[in-house]
């Protein structure tokens, strides 16, 4: 359906070249997003699948459908315990880090503490490096002397100093961002500092805590290494560890298992995930105006 | 106003030692406090785990040697607790693991190892051996007349006893017979050459759709090209990795087995050189052999008892015909008798074993718990349900006799078999095997694959401590 | 800090950009090292310590198991002349660059922006399920997403191959980088798309309005009213997104580094040299070496920044 200007005037030629144009920028909009999506979702196809699958094989087939999987899965003394210590350490490191973060991050926003900037860089860079392998014995060493190994006091306070610098680097952001008139005229009927940022801040930048929030449940999440090293019981391993288990001697993967317990693992943070974000979005709405 | 903030930070704080000592209460608890003559624990570590990794391993030491333990001990009025710490992870992790615990002085009493570590370890100062830790008892226990020196030897370092092996294996070619069938080949088949082997694959290459051989290349597979590919064509033409103090540098022996490498993968196309540099690939060499598209392969009996075992939950690629189908034969020296010792046929052997630890506090409780582990008793119980080799003569002649391909690799493998060296530099020296066979897989000639070989060896242990400098 | 006990006059409040970091609250820097104090604590002790101790373990030969773990000895600037003169670095640090650009900052950033802008006004089930497929992969946990993508490239069996009918075609092994590129960019695009889906809804509508008002187009719109006002976000994200992807090590779970080191980007170099090869000092070094990189481009970010706050 191409317009034909030649029998149109002018005028009404123009218009329906941008109708015509909108339209097509629409289809091809449409065609664009169709093609994101289904880039985005063809792995986790198989996330879906093979977990119902009686023989899962690393192809993408219409399951011969069973939950005997689920079945088996639910025999290991481990599996379903460490997904609830993924809970307890992702949760746990979160209260930490947002609590000491948005606190860090409020008073660096608002005050001009020499070398600030500098400060939070240089620590941003730091962890980088350190959460990797190279400063695992150091960790090791430290978390021994305090005697907080098998302990999840320890692990918290690793995952905590590593993720932290990230957490106040991204809150400072967000503050930075808030218009002061809010908190001046809270000043004005005499709030506090504290309550300030309690009542006026952090509903502000609730988005941006609610984000945090989130980024640092999925770290946690996937992180293997920390807990791998600090921990001792199985019993008390998340379930990125766990995950390993399900690999024979020589390193083949028990697809049953590990495609099972890859969706009960994925599942819970994905669930946490959209509760969040459909609770509190991730969105400034409204409320400040310019 | 400002009595009200100042509430308000310690409100703050308040928060978070609560929210930390919450959490702190969710942790393990802690161990209580031994005194001399009071209860004591032990521990044990493996990388294995119920419902996972060597799940079989960990089940015999929760549900049979710990109650099995405490009991005995109880009958003789002591009060031992014997906890097990299971692992589940890849072994560099597990090794990880446990050097980070020895080196801080802490870790379980009984720890599993792999033979090829002892030598680390010991050289870390991380482990002793096991006569320093627990006294004459060790020397005197009725085990070691059962173990043969050589698996022994899997779990020595500078010829002292620093764990005692669980376990013995060799490697064979595997091959399967229906495939044979259709090449033409016998069913009963015995290689005496690599020659024999090329041209069984050569005839091999015609049946469609099979890749006539699988000889384990590249760094992707890690230690399994060393102890299923390189180690077992370097002993097959009389030369070691490690001999009288001197690393493999440029010689015959490591030309011939790199330029079989190149029949094979380049030359004459009988082996699939891209699988060789898949991350996953041997695992995909055991699909594909137990879905008949591989015609030999070179495994260890790793691959008999626990890949294509048909029994129910046990084979990761069972295969329900495998006795029927899956030939296994020796595998041969270059030439009949160019083999290390002059001989026609050659292995290798790696082995598993249990370390004590130094830092133990009751040593030779340990001990006593180790030699029960290692008991004609554990080890038939070990086996009750799937059987693997022991390293004891004694159980070996009357649980093995049930499995013929047991039989064969403990009657005529292990006679032949040869070890690697338990020196802290193996490892890399391996790596540094590996990339050699890659390079050749991957198209570089013998020659700069050689070089290149010779320049890392060279890199990790030194020029003096390598042959033909 | 004395100003901060004046209260501004309310109206000054509207032209904040030189006076951000005012103390509104009034907090008084006592206190704000109070608010500051218990993240810090926990950084020095965790990171701080544990990174100085790292720098420490890079001027030695120090291993996890052998000789050296017993006495390390002290060799100086030894392993970084060590690594910088081996061909295998380069070619890591190379590939690592490489890596950064293409899934980092043009595949992260630009599709999150673009996936950002495109639902921006779009409502209902397309915008949730566009989002939400997005935001899942970045949310599935990384060693099971390496497993889906081994799922999906397989040689045999993959989901591509079957798709596209190239049986056999060994993706991972023929074309490693722009497999782990992909793969990057598929688990880490969200959160340049949430970044940007925040900034977006901050900026006022009411410019917006005007913009539309006197008939810019979308791209008009884009460059004249968005880019301004999000620049920070921008940079920010830029920034967060080349650290990280200069230091993940996720691509690992992929292709381990293979096939022969043709993805051993930074952090595999690392590990490798550190865990399988047991060399922690060297690894340590490498570590360093990796951060001071990362320093030269934190500063050309913050270079960036300085100049757009100048303006």
């Amino acid at each position: 359906m191409t317009a034909t200007p030649a029998k149109t005037g002018p005028v009404t030629s123009v218009a329906r070249n941008r109708t015509v144009r909108q339209y097509v920028a629409r289809v091809l909009f449409a065609v664009l997003m169709t093609l994101v999506g289904v880039l985005f979702a063809l792995p986790m196809v198989w996330l879906v699948l093979a977990p119902f699958d009686a023989t899962p094989t690393l192809s993408l087939e219409w399951p011969d459908w069973t939950l005997d999987n689920f079945a088996r899965l639910a025999e290991n003394p481990y599996a379903l315990r460490s997904i609830g210590n993924s809970l307890i350490l992702g949760v746990g490191t979160m209260v930490i880090v947002v609590g000491l973060g948005a606190l860090a991050a409020y008073a660096m926003s608002r005050i001009r503490i020499p070398g600030r900037d500098g400060i939070l860089y240089a620590l941003l860079l730091l962890s980088s490096i350190v959460t990797g392998t190279a400063a695992m014995v150091p960790t090791f060493q430290i978390i021994t002397q305090l005697g907080l190994i098998n302990n999840y006091v320890g692990v918290l306070l690793v995952l905590a100093g590593g993720i932290l610098p990230t957490v106040i680097f991204i809150l400072k952001d967000f503050m930075d961002s808030i218009p002061k008139s809010y908190e001046e005229s809270a000043r004005l009927y005499g709030a506090g500092p504290f309550r300030i940022l309690r009542d006026v801040v952090a509903p502000i930048a609730r988005p941006g805590l609610a984000f945090i929030s989130i980024w640092t449940i999925v770290q946690v999440w996937g992180n293997f290494l920390v807990p791998f090293i600090l921990l001792r019981s199985p019993d008390l391993q998340p379930a990125a560890v766990l995950m390993y288990t399900f690999y024979t001697e020589s390193g083949q993967a028990d697809l049953r298992l590990i495609s099972t317990f890859a969706l009960l693992f994925s599942a819970p943070v994905l669930i946490i995930y959209f509760v969040v974000n459909r609770r509190y979005g991730f969105r400034f709405h409204g409320g400040i105006k310019s | 106003m400002i009595h009200h903030s100042r509430r308000g930070i310690v409100a703050a704080f308040a928060v978070a030692t609560a929210s930390a000592l919450v959490l702190a209460g969710c942790s393990g608890e802690a161990q209580p406090e031994e005194t001399e003559d009071g209860p004591v624990t032990l521990t044990i570590t493996a990388n294995a785990i119920t419902g996972g990794k060597n799940a079989a391993e960990a089940d015999w030491i929760a549900d049979w040697v710990i109650p099995q333990f405490e009991a005995a001990m109880e009958e003789e009025g002591r009060d031992v607790t014997v906890e097990f710490e299971p692992q589940g992870v890849d072994d560099e992790n597990y090794k990880t693991k446990i050097a980070l615990d020895l080196q801080s002085g802490e870790g379980a009493d009984i720890i599993g190892m792999d033979g090829i570590w002892v030598g680390e370890f010991a050289e870390a100062g991380y482990i002793k051996p096991l006569s320093e830790v627990a006294g004459d008892a060790v020397d005197d226990w009725e085990g070691w007349e059962q173990i043969p020196e050589a698996v022994q030897a899997a779990v020595s370092f500078d010829d002292e006893r620093y764990g005692v092996p669980q376990g013995a294996d060799g490697r064979v070619l595997y091959y399967n017979k229906t495939l044979f069938e259709q090449a033409g080949l016998p069913a009963d088949w015995q290689p005496e050459s690599w020659d024999d082997v090329l041209d069984a694959a050569r005839d091999l290459k015609q049946v469609e759709g099979v890749t006539p051989i699988q000889l384990n290349a590249g760094t992707a597979m890690g230690e399994a090209t060393t102890m299923q590919g390189l180690l077992p064509l370097i002993v097959g033409t009389g030369e070691q990795v490690y001999e009288d103090g001197e690393w493999l540098g440029d010689s015959d022996g490591l030309r011939d087995a790199l330029d079989l490498y190149k029949t094979i993968y380049i030359d004459e196309g009988l082996g699939d050189a891209v699988l060789q540099q898949e991350a996953a690939g041997r695992d995909t060499s055991f699909q594909l052999f137990a879905q008949n598209q591989i015609g030999i392969l070179l495994e260890g009996d790793y691959f008999w008892r626990s890949v294509i075992n048909p029994a129910e939950g046990v084979g990761t690629a069972p295969m329900a015909d495998r006795d029927t189908v899956v030939g296994y034969a020796k595998i041969p020296a270059m030439e009949p008798g160019s083999g290390i010792e002059g001989q026609d046929f050659v292995s290798m052997s790696g082995g598993t074993g249990r370390v004590l630890n130094p830092n133990s506090e009751h040593p030779e409780l340990a001990w006593e718990l180790l030699a029960f582990m290692n008991s004609a008793e554990a080890y038939e119980e070990r086996n009750a349900t799937t059987i693997s080799i022991t390293p004891r003569t004694d159980v070996n002649d009357a649980i093995l006799s049930e499995d013929p391909m047991l039989t064969f690799v403990s009657e005529e493998v292990l006679p032949v078999t040869a070890y690697r060296p338990p020196l802290a530099a193996y490892p890399q020296v391996s790596t540094a095997l590996q990339q050699a066979t890659l390079d050749v897989v991957s198209g570089s000639s013998v020659d700069d694959a050689m070089s290149a070989y010779v320049d890392a060896v060279t890199d990790i242990v030194g020029e003096d401590a390598v042959a033909g400098n | 800090m004395t100003s901060s006990t004046v209260t501004p006059p309310a109206g000054r409040v509207t032209a904040p950009r030189r006076r951000r970091a005012d103390d509104v609250a009034g907090l008084g820097k006592a206190r704000a090292g109070l608010f500051v104090a218990p993240a810090l604590i926990i950084i020095g002790i965790f990171l701080l310590f544990p990174a100085v101790w790292t720098v420490w373990l890079g001027m030695t030969d120090y291993r996890l198991t052998g000789l050296q773990a017993a006495s390390p000895e002290f060799v100086g600037l030894e392993n970084y002349t060590e690594a910088l003169t081996d061909p295998a670095f380069w070619n890591s640090l190379w590939l690592t660059l490489i890596f950064v650009v293409a899934s980092g900052i043009v595949g992260q950033t630009l599709i999150g922006f673009g996936l950002a802008w495109s639902v921006r006004n779009i409502t209902g089930w397309v915008k949730a399920l566009i989002e939400g497929l997005v935001l899942a992969a970045w949310v599935i946990p990384a060693s099971v997403a390496s497993f889906l993508w081994l799922a999906l490239l397989d040689r045999r069996t993959g989901t591509v191959n079957a798709l596209l009918g190239t049986e056999g075609a060994a993706w991972l092994i023929d074309h490693p980088m722009e497999a782990i590129i992909l793969f990057n960019i598929w688990v880490g695009t969200a959160f340049s798309m949430q970044l940007f889906s925040s900034a977006l809804s901050a900026v006022p509508p009411s410019q917006i309005e005007s913009a539309k008002m006197v008939g810019a187009s979308g791209w008009q719109q884009l460059r004249d009213v968005i880019v301004p006002n999000i620049k920070g976000h921008i940079l920010t994200n830029t920034l967060l997104i080349t650290l990280w992807t200069f230091n993940t090590f996720t691509p690992y779970l992929v292709t381990a580094g293979g096939p022969n080191g043709k993805t051993e980007i930074l952090s595999v170099y690392i590990y490798e040299t550190a865990i399988p090869g047991g060399q922690l000092g060297l690894g340590a070094a490498i570590s360093l070496i990796m951060l001071l990189i990362n320093l030269v481009i934190a500063l050309g970010y913050v270079r960036v920044a300085q100049g757009r706050r100048k303006r």
